[in-house]
């Protein structure tokens, strides 16, 4: 079921995910820890998508698209947050 | 049609590996804005299109997945930027600064 490219793009996908989550731990400031966010949900539905083709079931792709919706969403929120954080500082 | 297939998605694969290393090894905020949202784009485009050539009957949901994408990930990334101009997390060795230059304050953008 697994072949030999799966696994490829598997450990490709994988070692993005593994940079973003050292970026989303140790930043510096609130800004690197939103973008690395928004990068780690658009990986995530890389390898949604791609599981979809692995298992070959169709369901994975509506799983994708209302990730895709929420993670939109969440990027908004969380940069609205950043917005009125200082805001009484400058 | 296999053989396209796997073309795509190790094309698309490696963009996602390329993005999070440039979000791990940029210097700044506004660098790792550029490296995480461009490579990421593409990668998207290139893993979905290669899943599109293994089953072509779900071309449709698909489709709908890139036009959002296409739509959604540059609003975001202006987004994260407008707001880390406004939060003051602006690199201190930024050369050019024209809204400063223009006069308006942070409050304004």
């Amino acid at each position: 079921m697994i072949e030999v490219m799966d696994i490829v793009v598997f450990s490709l996908m994988g070692f993005g995910i593994l940079f973003t989550l050292v970026r989303m731990i140790k930043g510096p400031k609130l800004s690197d820890r939103v973008v690395s966010l928004d990068t780690f949900n658009m990986i995530v539905i890389g390898v949604i998508v791609v599981l979809a083709s692995v298992f070959k079931s169709s369901l994975y792709l509506d799983i994708a698209i209302v990730y895709a919706i929420l993670a939109f969403l969440e990027t908004v929120v969380f940069s609205r947050y950043l917005e009125g954080k200082n805001y009484g500082n400058n | 049609m296999e053989i396209i297939s796997y073309v795509f998605m190790t094309i698309g694969g490696l963009f996602f590996f390329l993005g999070g290393l440039g979000v791990l090894r940029m210097p700044d905020t506004f660098n790792r804005i550029q490296a995480g949202t461009k490579a990421t784009t593409l990668g998207a485009f290139s893993i979905l299109i290669g899943v599109a050539f293994a089953n072509p009957s779900w071309t449709a949901k698909i489709i709908l997945i890139i036009v959002f994408i296409a739509i959604s990930n540059p609003i975001g990334s202006s987004v994260i930027a407008k707001a880390t101009y406004k939060s003051n997390n602006i690199p201190d060795n930024l050369v050019i600064d024209d809204l400063k230059d223009r006069g308006e304050d942070h409050d304004n953008v």
